[in-house]
């Protein structure tokens, strides 16, 4: 293998492929190949760096300059200035590195991360399983096999205090438990990395950036319980990486680190893929499981658990791919290391997909226990155009909106769930002044009417009836009994519902309505909505001082609502107008507003 | 039944046959089938249920019932240019409802549908995972990143041809 002096390191993620981020690289090599430079330069496409707003990100090693919004069209610059002549490209730093940081060891934007789920994402070639190794891959299942016995193993992760990242927060350790105890002909280990939350992209992240380390958490969790088989059921909308996931299996396989006889211990794993078809509720465990068996994704009640009775009706274990994403770093640093970060009853760290109106929209791992203020404005840059924070969504459907008066709250799993929303899977929707709070419980809700699988009546048509209330108060109809309404049959949802899903899909309702009670009022009482987001409750009117009378607005009107003579100033008739907003389109002197 | 599958020619009956064979018609892995006859075949009409069902022994009901269930599979042929706009959280914060609108009115198409020409057909979906360029769209493979509503005369006019 050539020794290289310099790496230039190109995320090869989703967001910025789709920004043409695999031209950049076969043009980097071609140039390099034209400047005979190809020996001591090493191209490499990694996984997710996390800085997805401003990609296509390009790192430069051994000084770890970063470089955004990279185009096709830098490579050559980046070459003479950054390779040959040892300067950094200005134009192309990030805004950050203004402060005189330009590197990502320094960055605002990294200095309050610890990385372990996402520890190689962006530092390794995912495709190459020697880099993995490298990077003390499969360190952890040598460990594993050879030093400890299962018990020992789950103990391990029971001490880690690690708690499923899913959403759900079950302490992982009593999980693989439950699934070792039980008894059954074969069992079964199964990841989840159906990523449903519309917003969370981090766990397609961590299997396109580093899918070797679910593939060994996978085959470790196999060992403790005594398990032969994996699946991993994977969304297909995630095409990269079933693609990724397919060679590291492939390496794994050829390497002996999976099959049978793991590295000469007698223990036999093998990992298969099956592919999700797109149903929110298979985030289910359950509804997964029956999804794999070739049914609809239909949720069971539990008892029994998985552990008991999954998968083929056999002992299954199923967990989300940051979870086992944790597992290496904890068998090779111990239990104490990781039990030392985070808080007391949510250690470790947590990954977030900040998205929304956020400046630096991307993914985020911090200790659990940093507040979300340290989250939105340190790390994720604040609130775009300057505009002012107004809530955050956690959770994602299931969670719920935080608001100004949490942004001190330390983000651990109860801290959430006290404050009316829950971790999830750690989607953070940022919004600002402009977002209507009903609009948003109401989008919420019709992602929920279309997911819900109907088994269950409580969902089913419960979830209806809140979204055909809330979009009557979006249309200016809604009364105040109606909020009363929403709040009664929330809770009624919320009691009754089969699944998970149905059980916090009010949630963005009730934290809206606990923390946002005036906007609604306004809705109802005041037919307002400040943000200016209902159209049914907006009008048009015009200015009586800008109007020439030029009737190009009377002539544009579909309704014929607009009465006026040439050269007199036109009125709009409330009751008959449609909202349509041709006029304010046809207006050349800026004589319509809307109120 | 076997009217239906007058319909679909001999060689289409045998691809559906191999897939169904490859998975050895394991009724567990009818989800797996259906993901192969879908990217063959482009959608599962009833024709292709029809004959899955008598390969794989398994009721066609049921296979009506797994393919209404999951939103990946659709019984409509989609355009040659499939137009679909992310209305994942992400993107929905910055506008792509605005988007969607556009691309109703331009195409003249509701959500589901496909242009009588078979040229473009429209869809929403949830969440591509690409939030850093919300809002998202997607014409075929080719994403496009951060697209507003002046954009999309833009973008249709690129696949007039």
């Amino acid at each position: 293998m050539s020794k290289y002096k310099k790496h230039i390191m190109v995320c090869g993620g989703t967001g910025c492929r789709a920004s043409e981020s695999d031209t950049i690289v076969e043009k980097m090599k071609k140039e390099l190949e034209n400047r005979n430079l190809d020996k001591d330069v090493q191209v490499v496409i990694t996984g997710c760096f996390g800085l997805c707003e401003k990609g296509p990100i390009v790192k430069m090693l051994p000084d770890n300059t970063i470089y955004t919004e990279v185009k096709p069209v830098n490579v050559t610059e980046i070459i003479d200035e950054h390779i040959i002549k040892g300067r950094k490209v200005k134009s192309l730093l990030p805004a950050d590195s203004y402060k005189g940081k330009t590197d990502s060891k320094n960055m605002d934007s990294f200095k309050k991360q610890i990385r372990i789920a996402l520890k190689n994402c962006g530092f390794i070639n995912p495709e190459v399983i020697d880099e993995y190794i490298a990077s003390n891959g499969y360190e952890a299942l040598g460990k594993a096999l050879m030093e400890y016995t299962p018990e020992q193993t789950i103990d391990i992760i029971k001490k880690s205090g690690l708690r499923g990242r899913g959403g759900g927060g079950f302490p992982t350790g009593l999980k693989w438990e439950f699934a070792a105890k039980s008894k059954g002909d074969q069992k079964y280990v199964v990841c989840n990395a159906d990523e449903g939350d519309p917003g969370a992209f981090m766990d397609r992240s961590i299997l396109e950036g580093d899918p070797h380390s679910v593939l060994e958490a996978m085959a470790i969790c196999g060992y403790t319980m005594g398990a032969t088989e994996g699946l991993i059921y994977i969304r297909a909308e995630y095409p990269l990486a079933i693609e990724r996931l397919q060679i590291a299996i492939k390496q794994a396989r050829e390497y002996g680190l999976l099959g049978k006889n793991i590295l000469g211990s007698g223990f036999d794993f093998d990992i298969i893929l099956k592919l999700g078809a797109g149903a929110f509720v298979c985030g289910e465990e359950t509804a997964l499981i029956h999804s794999m068996e070739g049914l609809r994704g239909e949720p069971t009640i539990k008892p029994p658990f998985p552990a008991e009775s999954g998968y083929n009706n056999m002992p299954t274990n199923v967990n989300n791919v940051e979870t086992f994403a944790n597992i290496p770093t904890i068998i090779n640093k111990g239990a104490e290391w990781f039990a030392s970060i985070g808080t007391k009853k949510s250690t470790g760290t947590k990954v977030f997909a900040l998205a929304g109106k956020i400046n630096n929209v991307g993914l985020i791992e911090v200790p659990m226990g940093t507040t979300l203020r340290e989250v939105i404005f340190e790390i994720g840059g604040g609130i775009q155009d300057g505009k002012k924070f107004k809530a955050v969504q956690t959770g994602g459907p299931s969670g719920g909106c935080l608001t100004e008066k949490h942004l001190d709250t330390p983000i651990d799993f109860d801290n959430l769930i006290e404050a009316g929303s829950m971790m999830g899977s750690g989607g953070m929707i940022v919004m600002d002044e402009d977002d209507c709070m009903v609009s948003m419980a109401k989008f919420y809700l019709d992602f929920t009417v279309e997911e819900s699988c109907g088994k269950c009546a409580p969902c089913r048509i419960g979830n209806k009836r809140l979204y055909e209330t809330l979009d009557k108060i979006t249309q200016g109809k809604g009364t105040e009994a109606d909020l009363d309404l929403l709040r009664n049959m929330s809770h009624v949802i919320k009691d009754t519902s089969l699944c998970g899903l149905g059980q916090t899909s009010p949630n963005p309702v009730l934290s809206t309505l606990d923390n946002f009670w005036d906007e609604y009022i306004a809705h109802v009482k005041d037919h307002k909505c400040e943000a200016g987001q209902c159209k049914s409750l907006l009008q048009y009117n015009i200015i009586a001082e800008d109007c020439v009378g030029c009737t190009a607005c009377a002539r544009v009107c579909p309704v014929g609502c607009i009465a006026g003579e040439k050269k007199e100033v036109h009125i709009i008739d409330q009751s008959i107008c449609i909202k349509c907003g041709a006029c304010m389109d046809k207006c050349k002197f800026n004589a319509i507003e809307l109120i | 039944m076997c009217d239906s599958k007058i319909k679909l020619k001999e060689k289409d009956i045998a691809k559906i046959k191999e897939i169904c064979e490859f998975f050895d018609n394991k009724a567990g892995e009818l989800i797996s089938v259906l993901h192969r006859c879908q990217s063959e075949f482009g959608y599962l009409p009833p024709e292709i249920q029809d004959v899955v069902s008598d390969f794989m022994n398994v009721p066609v009901a049921k296979i009506y019932g797994v393919v209404t269930f999951y939103s990946f599979f659709t019984m409509k042929p989609k355009g040659k240019y499939p137009i679909s706009i992310c209305t994942g959280t992400a993107c929905y914060v910055r506008g792509a409802e605005k988007v969607l609108d556009e691309f109703k009115k331009e195409l003249n198409l509701e959500v589901g549908e496909t242009a009588a020409d078979g040229k473009f057909s429209l869809s929403s979906l949830r969440c591509v995972g690409a939030c850093g360029l919300a809002p998202v769209v997607l014409v075929g493979e080719k994403t496009y990143g951060r697209v507003a509503p002046d954009d999309v005369k833009e973008i249709l006019a690129a696949y007039e041809n």
